[in-house]
C-alpha cells in the first residue's frame, strides 16, 4: 500500500515544479522586456495590467488564437515534434534538482497506518534525488539541441537551416566546457548527488572555492541557452531568425518557453552547484532558491542589454582555445587541492 | 514488470538500429540511431548500471550524433532515392556475413561468461558496499584498470592529433 502514498508525493511534487515553474518562464519574459526596457530607457511592457503584470497572460492568448502553420514542404511530422523536444528537454532536469530543505514529515499516518518518507528520501525537497542526478542533468539538457536542429532542417528553409546547423556546432562545443567546469564541484563535494552537494554548502557556499568554475560554468551556460552574446543560432540580422523562422503559434510559443525554462533551468544549477542551493539565513528554504536563481535570471538579462553578439568564428575559437583550456586547468588545480587539503 | 520494460527496450534497439540500415534518408538513419543508443540506455538501466546508462545518452545521444548530424546536413545528403539495386546485392552479401559474425560473437560471449567472470568483476554486494556504481566504477577503473585506461586515453590523443595533422592545409 506504501507505493500510493509514494506515487501521489511525487506526482504532487512534479505538478507543484511543473506549475511553478511554467508561471516562472511566463514571468521571465515580462521581466526580460521590462529590464530591457528600463536599460534603454524605455518603459516596456505597460498596458495589461498594473506595471503590465498581466502580458504574459495576454500573450499566451494571443499565441494560441495565432494561425497554426503546417508545411506543405519538408518533414511536417519533424517539424511538429520539434518544438516538443526542445521544451520537454528544457524542463525535465528540474525534476533532479532540490528546490527546498523539506517539504513533508519522515513519516506520515494514513488510516493508522505509518507510511517512512524518508526510505526514499521522499520528504526532501526535490523529486528524484538520483545517484548521478548531474549527469542526468547534462545528458537530457544536451538533447534540447536536436530540437533546435530538427526544427532547423524540417523546416525546409535555407535561414533555418544554418541556424540549426550552427546550434549543433555550438552545442558540441561549449558542451564539454560545461561539462569540465561542474567536475571542479564534484570534486570538492565528493559526490554527485545534488542533495549532498547542497548539504556540503552549509557552512560556505562553494563559489568560494570554485570561483573560476562559477565563471566557467555561466559562459559555458550562456552558450548552452544560446544567449545573447552567442545567440548566433536566431541572429536576426542575417538568418532572419534561424531555427524558428516557420515557426507559428504554440508551436513558437512552445520555442520561446523552452528557451526561457533552459534558461531558469541552467540558473537552478548553478545556484544548487556554487551558490548554497536553498540554503540561507531567516527566509524560508524554497523562497531562497526562488531568490537567488532568479537574481541569476537577471544577470542574464542584463548580459543581453550590455554585449552585442560574438562573430561565428569568435564563438568557435573562444569555445576551444580559452574556456576549454580554462576548465581543464581548472580541475587540475582543484584536484590538486583537495588531494593536499581534501 | 522489468521482464515487459526489457522486452520494450530491446525490441526498440533491435528494430530502430535496423531501421539505420534500412532508411533510405541519411538524417532519418542517424534519427533512428539516437533513438537505438536511448533504448539501450533504457536496458543499461535496467541493469542497474545508471553511471553506464547516463553516459550512454550523454555521450552518443547528446555529443556523438549532433556531430553525425551536423556532417550529414553540412554535406546535404540526398535520399537513395529509387535505384536501390547496388544497395540491394549488398544486403545479399552482408546478410549472411552479419549472421556469421553475430553467431561467432555470440558463442565466444556464452563460452567465456560460463567458464569464468573477466578479470575484476565483482557482485552487486561489493557495489552497495563501495557506495554505489559510480564510486565503485571509479575505484576499478584507477586501481586495476589504470594501465588500459591511460593506454586508451593515449590512443584517442594520437587520433586527434592525427586528424589535425592530416586535416591541416600546407601553408606556403
Amino acid at each position: 500500500m506504501d507505493w500510493i502514498v509514494y506515487a501521489v508525493i511525487t506526482l504532487a511534487k512534479t505538478a507543484l515544479l511543473l506549475f511553478v515553474l511554467l508561471t516562472a518562464v511566463a514571468y521571465a519574459t515580462l521581466m526580460e522586456r521590462k529590464v530591457l526596457g528600463f536599460m534603454q530607457l524605455r518603459l516596456g511592457p505597460n498596458r495589461v495590467g498594473p506595471w503590465g503584470l498581466l502580458q504574459p497572460l495576454a500573450d499566451g492568448v494571443k499565441l494560441f488564437f495565432k494561425e497554426d502553420i503546417s508545411l506543405p514542404v519538408g518533414e511536417p511530422r519533424l517539424y511538429a515534434v520539434a518544438p516538443w523536444v526542445t521544451a520537454v528537454a528544457a524542463i525535465t532536469p528540474f525534476l533532479a534538482i532540490p528546490f527546498a530543505d523539506t517539504v513533508a514529515p519522515e513519516t506520515v499516518q494514513i488510516f493508522g497506518h505509518t507510511v517512512d518518507l524518508a526510505r526514499y528520501g521522499l520528504h526532501r525537497g526535490v523529486v528524484a534525488d538520483l545517484p548521478g542526478a548531474i549527469l542526468f542533468i547534462l545528458a537530457i539538457s544536451s538533447l534540447s539541441a536536436y530540437g533546435v536542429v530538427l526544427g532547423g532542417w524540417a523546416s525546409d528553409n535555407r535561414y533555418s537551416l544554418l541556424g540549426g546547423i550552427r546550434v549543433t556546432a555550438q552545442m558540441i562545443s561549449y558542451e564539454l566546457s560545461l561539462g569540465m567546469a561542474v567536475v571542479g564541484v564534484l570534486l570538492v563535494a565528493g559526490s554527485m548527488r545534488l542533495t549532498e552537494i547542497v548539504d556540503a554548502q552549509a557552512r560556505m557556499p562553494f563559489i568560494v572555492y570554485q570561483p573560476m568554475g562559477f565563471i566557467l560554468y555561466l559562459t559555458a551556460a550562456f552558450a548552452e541557452t544560446c544567449r545573447t552574446p552567442f545567440d548566433l543560432i536566431e541572429c536576426e540580422n542575417e538568418l532572419v531568425a534561424g531555427y524558428h523562422t516557420e515557426y507559428s503559434s504554440m508551436k513558437f510559443g512552445l520555442f520561446q518557453l523552452a528557451e526561457y525554462a533552459h534558461i531558469i533551468t541552467v540558473s537552478a544549477i548553478a545556484v544548487t552547484l556554487y551558490l548554497g542551493g536553498w540554503q540561507g539565513p531567516w527566509l524560508p528554504s524554497g523562497l531562497w532558491f526562488v531568490l537567488k536563481t532568479g537574481a541569476l535570471v537577471f544577470f542574464f538579462i542584463w548580459v543581453r542589454a550590455t554585449y552585442p553578439r560574438v562573430r561565428y568564428d569568435q564563438l568557435m575559437t573562444f569555445g576551444w582555445k580559452v574556456l576549454l583550456p580554462l576548465s581543464l586547468a581548472n580541475i587540475l588545480v582543484t584536484g590538486c587541492a583537495v588531494a593536499m587539503w581534501g | 514488470m522489468e521482464l515487459f520494460l526489457f522486452v520494450i527496450f530491446s525490441l526498440l534497439t533491435v528494430g530502430s538500429a535496423a531501421a539505420v540500415v534500412w532508411h533510405p534518408h541519411p538524417v532519418k538513419s542517424a534519427l533512428f540511431l539516437i533513438l537505438s543508443f536511448f533504448s539501450m540506455g533504457g536496458l543499461y538501466l535496467l541493469l542497474q548500471a545508471e553511471f553506464i546508462a547516463l553516459m550512454q545518452v550523454l555521450v552518443y545521444a547528446g555529443a556523438v550524433m549532433v556531430l553525425f548530424l551536423f556532417v550529414i546536413m553540412l554535406l546535404n545528403l540526398k535520399p537513395r532515392g529509387e535505384d536501390r539495386t547496388a544497395f540491394k546485392v549488398r544486403i545479399r552479401w552482408a546478410g549472411p556475413l552479419a549472421l556469421l559474425f553475430v553467431g561467432g560473437v555470440l558463442t565466444a560471449m556464452t563460452g567465456a561468461l560460463a567458464r569464468v567472470a573477466p578479470a575484476g568483476a565483482q557482485g552487486p554486494e561489493w557495489v552497495v558496499a563501495q557506495g554505489g556504481n559510480i564510486r565503485a566504477l571509479g575505484r576499478l577503473l584507477f586501481t586495476r584498470g589504470l594501465l588500459p585506461f591511460e593506454v586508451t586515453s593515449i590512443l584517442l590523443l594520437v587520433a586527434v592529433v592525427g586528424v589535425m595533422v592530416l586535416a591541416k592545409k600546407e601553408r606556403r
